[in-house]
């Protein structure tokens, strides 16, 4: 069996052995170190922390972003009508492809909610996903949006959550599948789909479609449900608003561009008043995920819907993401 | 009348029954929902002053959406989950109490507006969005946006 060449390998391998050994130890602490430096979570700046505290805060300008950005709708308890939408304490189960998410309390309970949590903290939370105890925050939370939001925003935000009741409900931790329990790994889903880019450029946009721009890429959120996700779960920047098969189960979440099969025989005001009232042109009435969404929307001044329907009218369109 | 109108007429009437049974329950809910929807849209357009108000039409509303939702949930037999374009959620078969009561609350709430129907555009507001908020109710768990 043993011939002069297979004598001759052995001694050789075994020094591959020893190298690929070594080059897989060296390999290890490179890689090491690239997780951690990429896994690091990266605070909100002490400028941009300054300029938010310095920001002349408004409870009731607060309110509308509340609205805009759906807090209440994963925040509220499951089936909180009315007044009740205003107790965030948490409990909603958003189920994913990474195991099942239970929503935090932050009702303004020091305890159970975020009582205790000052501007600092919340700034944090919003615009560089990191909780108060330095760890990162799951995208589940679509601070991958409301990163986009304005200083003076988060301040306003900041000071209606202020207002809000205590509610000292304790919720069950999440269920996630390993290894998307390790929140360290959240930073590489940063390193690579976090960044506060516009999500698509628009020529000449005047004053309202800025607005829509803003509201839909920031606080809204819509591109969270409405664009498809890649097997990492980021947002397929080139499919923006394209639809995604629906993550919670059966059946779609609609493309909203102007390729759409329903909204491209929409108007501007039609989908206004779709936002407004829940109704489609043709009175069918608004479903599934989206029917908090729409009532959250109802809360919106007039100006800040139709500002919303005319990014929706001026998007590139885009085949079904689905 | 001739005796061959009459049997043409009779023949015409037995076919709108036999094809009233023939059509599959996927279609006969769809079809009441359009009717529904139409309904929705006559007194939505009164509501946004695209149209007068006029009480007569609003009691024709409140019929076609009462009667269709007295009929709507028997329109979910087993074996009818999906096909024919249908936007049914499965949830309808795993809550199906549930579902029912929904719709007769809306039933309900029409039988109500017929009842004591508003006689003016802003007793006809403040009953549309309440109303309404059933549509949404209901299709939030209970509809579902699928392809095509
Ligand atoms: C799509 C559902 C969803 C929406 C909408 C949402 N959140 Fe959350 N939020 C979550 C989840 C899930 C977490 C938990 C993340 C984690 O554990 O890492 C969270 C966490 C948080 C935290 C950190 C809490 C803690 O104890 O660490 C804050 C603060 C927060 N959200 C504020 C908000 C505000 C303000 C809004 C509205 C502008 C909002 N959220 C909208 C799902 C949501
Ligand atoms: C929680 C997920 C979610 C979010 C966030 C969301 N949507 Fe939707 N959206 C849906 C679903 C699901 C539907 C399908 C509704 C139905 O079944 O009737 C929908 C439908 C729509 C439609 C109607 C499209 C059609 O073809 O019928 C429009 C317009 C729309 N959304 C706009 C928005 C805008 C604008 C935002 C942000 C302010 C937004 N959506 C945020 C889930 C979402
Ligand atoms: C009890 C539940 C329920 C209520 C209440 C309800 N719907 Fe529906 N609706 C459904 C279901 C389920 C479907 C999907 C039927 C299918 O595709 O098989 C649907 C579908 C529709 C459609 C689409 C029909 C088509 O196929 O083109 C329209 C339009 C509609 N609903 C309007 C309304 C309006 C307007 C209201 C309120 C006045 C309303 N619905 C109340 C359950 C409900």
């Amino acid at each position: 069996m043993s011939s002069p060449s297979g004598e001759a390998k052995r001694p050789a391998s075994k020094g591959a052995g020893v190298y690929v050994l070594g080059g897989l130890a060296l390999a290890t602490v490179i890689g090491a170190g690239i997780f951690w430096f990429v896994t690091e979570p990266h605070p909100v700046s002490d400028e941009r922390l300054a300029a938010i505290e310095a920001a002349d805060a408004d409870a009731a300008r607060g309110e509308s972003l509340f609205w805009a950005g759906g807090c209440a709708s994963c925040h509220a308890a499951d089936g909180a009508e009315g007044e009740d939408r205003l107790v965030l304490s948490g409990g909603h189960r958003l189920t994913s492809d990474f195991g099942t998410f239970v929503v935090p309390n932050i009702s303004t309970d020091a305890k159970a909610g975020m009582g205790g949590w000052d501007l600092k903290s919340f700034a944090n939370a919003m615009l560089a996903g990191i909780g108060p105890d330095g760890s990162h925050l799951y995208p589940s939370f679509p601070y991958g949006s409301y990163i986009r939001m304005s200083d003076q925003d988060v301040a306003d935000l900041y000071a209606f959550m202020q207002t809000l009741p205590a509610s000292d409900e304790i919720n069950a931790p999440h269920e996630l599948n390993f290894p998307f329990s390790i929140r360290r790994l959240v930073g590489g889903w940063k390193f690579l789909f976090l960044n506060n880019d516009p999500r698509v450029e628009l020529a000449n946009a005047d004053d309202q479609l800025s607005r829509g721009q803003y509201l839909v890429e920031g606080p809204g959120h819509c591109g969270e449900c409405h664009t498809p996700r890649n097997l990492l779960g980021g947002l397929k920047a080139a499919e923006w608003l394209a639809g995604a098969p629906n993550p919670e189960g059966e059946g779609i979440v609609p493309n909203i561009t102007p390729g759409g099969p329903d909204i491209s025989a929409w108007s501007a005001s039609d989908i206004a008043y779709y936002l407004e009232s829940g109704f489609t042109p043709d009175f069918d009435s608004v479903g599934g995920s989206m029917v908090d969404v729409q009532k959250n929307m109802a809360e919106l001044e007039a100006a800040d819907r139709e500002a919303i329907a005319a990014y929706l009218k001026a998007v590139p369109s885009h085949p079904n993401g689905y | 009348m001739t005796v061959r109108t009459l049997i043409t007429a009779a023949t015409f009437g037995l076919a709108a029954v036999v094809a009233a049974y023939a059509a599959e329950p996927q279609e006969v809910r769809q079809e009441m929902m359009k009717q529904v929807g139409g309904a929705t849209g006559a007194m939505a357009k009164m509501v946004k002053g695209q149209e007068d108000f006029d009480q007569a039409k609003v009691i024709e509303a409140l019929t076609t959406i009462s009667s269709s939702m007295a009929e709507f949930p028997a329109q979910f037999p087993e074996g009818s989950e999906t096909g024919m374009d249908t936007e049914a959620a499965p949830a309808i078969w795993e809550k199906k109490d549930d579902f029912e009561a929904k719709a007769m609350s809306l039933k309900e709430e029409a039988d109500a507006g017929i009842a004591n129907p508003p006689a003016d555009l802003d007793g006809l507001k403040a009953m549309f969005g309440p109303l309404t908020k059933s549509c949404g109710s209901c299709h939030e768990t209970y509809r579902l946006k699928k392809e095509g």
